[in-house]
C-alpha cells in the first residue's frame, strides 16, 4: 500500500475531527446535560494528538513509554471520550453511557475510568501540576515519552496555574507541552469581560515558557507546533490555540452561552446535518 | 498498668525521658523510607528546615523537589509523580498542607486514590507563639472526610518514624500530622506500629481514655496519677490511626469501663472526639467527655502554657475523670 501523501493525511484528521463533533453532539442529546462548546472547539486539537500526534496503544494502555495526555479542562471531556473510543480505546457504543449512572464516562473524568484517561480533572487549575509531576516522573526514570496538557484559557484564572507555570518555568520541563484552548468564553461571558487574561503571551513568557501561537482548527499547525516543542531542549512550551467555541455548528459558534449547556433533540438534529454537510465538502475537497 | 506489648519505656514515669519531636520521626523514617525504594520522594513548599525534610533533602538531592511558597501547586505535582509509579512525601505546616490545598487533595490525590503521603506539620498547640494562624486544630476534620485517605496522628518520635515507614509501604494517600515541640519519648524501638490498629497502653477497668499525638503522654502521667492518689485504674488507648479506625480494640475496652474520655489538640468536633463519638453512638452508647479545642481559635504561648488554658494539661485530665466516674 503507498504511503499516505501530507495532504492525505491532514484530511484524515480532519474529517476524525468531524466525526468527533458529531459524537460529541450525540452524546451531549442523550446526556440531557454537559457542555458544548469546548468539545466542539478543540476536536482538531484532540483528533490531532491522538490520531497522529500521540505515541500511544489502545489495545495496551498502560504502555510504560507512551505519551501521556493530560486533560485539565475537565468539563470538555465529551471530547476525550469521544476522541479515546474512535481511536479504539473502548467500544464507540459506550458513548452513550456519558453520565449515566454506573458509566465509566463520569461528568467529568475519573482516571483509567475508561482506559486512556490519564488523570482525574474538573476544578479548574489543576492539570497542570499533575502534568508536571509526570513530566518529571519521566525525566526521574531517564524515559523519553513527552508529557501534554490541554487546558481551557478561563482555568488560567485559577492561581494554582500560575504556581505550575512558574514552577516548569523554573524546572526546564522540555518533556512537557501545555495547550491552551484559547476559545475567551467562560459560563458568565467573554474571558477579557470577566477577568482578562492578555496579554497572555507575554504573561506566559515572563513565566519562562516556550510560546507559541497557532490556529487551534489547522491541523498542519496543531502538529507543526507540537513538532517544535520536541527540539526546544531548554524550557517547557505552551502553545496558545486560538479556538472558536461550538467550531461548525453555526448556532453554537463564539456564544459563551453555550458553554455549559446540551442540545435539545432539534438542536442536536440541525447540527448532526450541518456536520454531515461539511464533512462531504472535506471529502470530496481531497477527491 | 502498662501494658507489656507497648513495649514503652521502663522508666517512663520514674526518670526523665529523652524529648524529641515528631516531625524528627518524619525526618529520620523518611531517609530510612527512601533507602529502601528509589520511588520516594520528598516534595516541600519553602519549609525544608523546619519539617525536616532537609534530612532527605541532603541524603537524596535528586529525589528532592523544592516547590516554593505553593502548596496546592505541590499537591497537583505529587499526584502526577504518584500516577507516575513514585511514592511521593509532600511537606509543609498543617495549615497550609492539608488547610490551603484541600481541594487539590480531594481531587487531585484521594479521588485519584494517588499514592501521595501528605506531611502536616506543626500541627495543634505544638506551635504555640506563632499564634492562631498557624495553629492547625482542624486537619484531621479536614483529612478524615475524604474517601480513600488514611490518617495518621503519631504520639512520639518513634511512632512517627514507623508510622512515616509504614505509610511509604501502604499504598494510597494518607496524611500524617506532626508536631513542632519536643515532646518525651516514652517508646522504644521495639514498640509495635501497624496502620489501623489502636494500641493499649496501660490496662484498667474504670474507665478509657483514647487519645491521639503527644498529648497522650499528659494522659498517662494522669492515669498513673490517678491510680496512684485514687485507685482509679484508666485504660489508655494509642490511637494513631484516626481513619480507618480501631473499632474493635475501643469496643472491647469501652464494654468493660462504660466510660470513655478523649484527648487531643484538635476541635472536639470532627477529630478524634468526633470519630470516636459517632462510633460508640452506634455501637455501644456510653457517658463521654470530649477534651480539646472547643469550637475557638488558638493564640500565641508557650506549648505549655497553652495546653494547660485549653484543658488539656494532667490536673485537667484528673479533674475530668473523676467527675466522670462520679457521674455513673
Amino acid at each position: 500500500m503507498p504511503k499516505h501523501s501530507h495532504s492525505e493525511e491532514i484530511a484524515k484528521i480532519e474529517e476524525v475531527a468531524i466525526e468527533l463533533r458529531k459524537s460529541v453532539i450525540e452524546m451531549l442529546l442523550e446526556a440531557g446535560s454537559g457542555h458544548s462548546a469546548g468539545p466542539l472547539g478543540t476536536a482538531d486539537i484532540f483528533a490531532s494528538l491522538y490520531f497522529h500526534i500521540l505515541n500511544i496503544d489502545p489495545k495496551n494502555p498502560q504502555m510504560p513509554d507512551r505519551d501521556r495526555l493530560v486533560l485539565s479542562a475537565g468539563h470538555i471531556c465529551p471530547i476525550l471520550y469521544a476522541t479515546l473510543a474512535h481511536r479504539g480505546f473502548f467500544p464507540v457504543s459506550e458513548l452513550k453511557t456519558l453520565r449515566k449512572l454506573g458509566t465509566r464516562l463520569q461528568g467529568h473524568p475519573h482516571i483509567n475510568e475508561p482506559p486512556g484517561v490519564e488523570n482525574t480533572s474538573g476544578p479548574l487549575g489543576q492539570g497542570l501540576s499533575q502534568a508536571i509531576g509526570m513530566a518529571l516522573s519521566a525525566k526521574l526514570n531517564d524515559q523519553t515519552h513527552r508529557v501534554y496538557c490541554v487546558g481551557s484559557d478561563a482555568e488560567l484564572q485559577e492561581g494554582q496555574i500560575w504556581e505550575a507555570a512558574m514552577f516548569a518555568g523554573n524546572n526546564h520541563l522540555h518533556n512537557l507541552t501545555w495547550i491552551i484552548d484559547r476559545n475567551n468564553i467562560q459560563i458568565d461571558g467573554y474571558t477579557e469581560d470577566i477577568m482578562p487574561l492578555e496579554p497572555l503571551r507575554q504573561k506566559l513568557e515572563a513565566f519562562n515558557w516556550h510560546v507559541l501561537e497557532i490556529d487551534g482548527h489547522n491541523v498542519e499547525e496543531i502538529i507543526n507546533a507540537c513538532d517544535n516543542a520536541k527540539a526546544i531542549f531548554e524550557r517547557a512550551t505552551v502553545i496558545i490555540a486560538h479556538t472558536i467555541p461550538g467550531k461548525d455548528v453555526d448556532f453554537m459558534q463564539y456564544k459563551f452561552e453555550w458553554h455549559g449547556k446540551p442540545p435539545n433533540r432539534v438542536q442536536a438534529e440541525k447540527a448532526l446535518k450541518e456536520l454531515r454537510t461539511l464533512a462531504g465538502r472535506i471529502r470530496s475537497e481531497h477527491d | 498498668m502498662i501494658a507489656d506489648e507497648a513495649k514503652l519505656n521502663h522508666h517512663i514515669f520514674t526518670t526523665k525521658l529523652n524529648e524529641l519531636p515528631t516531625r524528627d520521626g518524619f525526618g529520620d523514617g523518611v531517609v530510612i523510607a527512601g533507602e529502601k525504594d528509589e520511588n520516594v520522594l520528598v516534595l516541600c513548599a519553602d519549609l525544608t528546615e523546619s519539617t525536616r525534610s532537609n534530612k532527605f533533602k541532603d541524603k537524596f538531592p535528586k529525589r528532592f523537589f523544592e516547590t516554593g511558597v505553593s502548596e496546592q501547586n505541590m499537591a497537583g505535582i505529587s499526584a502526577g509523580l504518584a500516577i507516575s509509579g513514585k511514592i511521593p512525601f509532600i511537606a509543609s505546616y498543617a495549615v497550609f498542607n492539608p488547610g490551603r490545598n484541600w481541594e487539590q487533595i480531594r481531587v487531585s490525590i484521594a479521588y485519584s486514590r494517588a499514592n501521595v503521603k501528605i506531611i502536616g506539620a506543626h500541627s495543634g498547640l505544638s506551635v504555640g507563639p506563632d499564634g492562631a494562624t498557624h495553629q492547625a486544630l482542624e486537619d484531621i476534620a479536614l483529612m478524615r472526610v475524604l474517601p480513600n485517605m488514611v490518617v495518621l496522628v503519631p504520639s512520639d518520635y518513634e511512632q512517627a518514624k514507623k508510622a512515616t515507614i509504614a505509610s511509604a509501604n501502604y499504598k494510597g494517600p494518607v496524611y500524617i500530622r506532626l508536631t513542632r515541640e519536643k515532646t518525651p519519648v516514652f517508646r522504644t524501638q521495639d514498640s509495635p506500629f501497624e496502620i489501623g490498629k489502636a494500641q493499649i497502653l496501660m490496662t484498667g477497668n474504670d474507665v478509657t481514655i483514647i487519645c491521639a499525638g503527644p498529648i497522650i503522654y499528659e494522659a498517662l502521667k494522669a492515669s498513673y496519677e490517678l491510680n496512684m492518689k485514687y485507685g482509679i485504674k484508666c485504660e489508655v488507648i494509642d490511637s494513631c490511626t484516626i481513619k480507618p479506625l480501631d473499632e474493635k480494640t475501643m469496643l472491647d475496652s469501652v464494654r468493660k469501663t462504660g466510660r470513655v474520655i478523649t484527648i487531643e489538640e484538635h476541635q472536639i468536633s470532627g477529630g478524634l472526639g468526633g470519630v470516636v463519638s459517632e462510633m460508640l453512638s452506634e455501637k455501644y452508647p456510653v457517658k463521654i467527655k470530649r477534651l480539646g479545642i472547643c469550637d475557638s481559635f488558638g493564640e500565641s504561648g508557650t506549648y505549655e502554657q497553652l495546653i494547660k488554658k485549653y484543658g488539656l494539661g494532667i490536673d485537667h485530665i484528673i479533674m475530668e475523670v473523676k467527675k466522670l466516674i462520679s457521674e455513673r
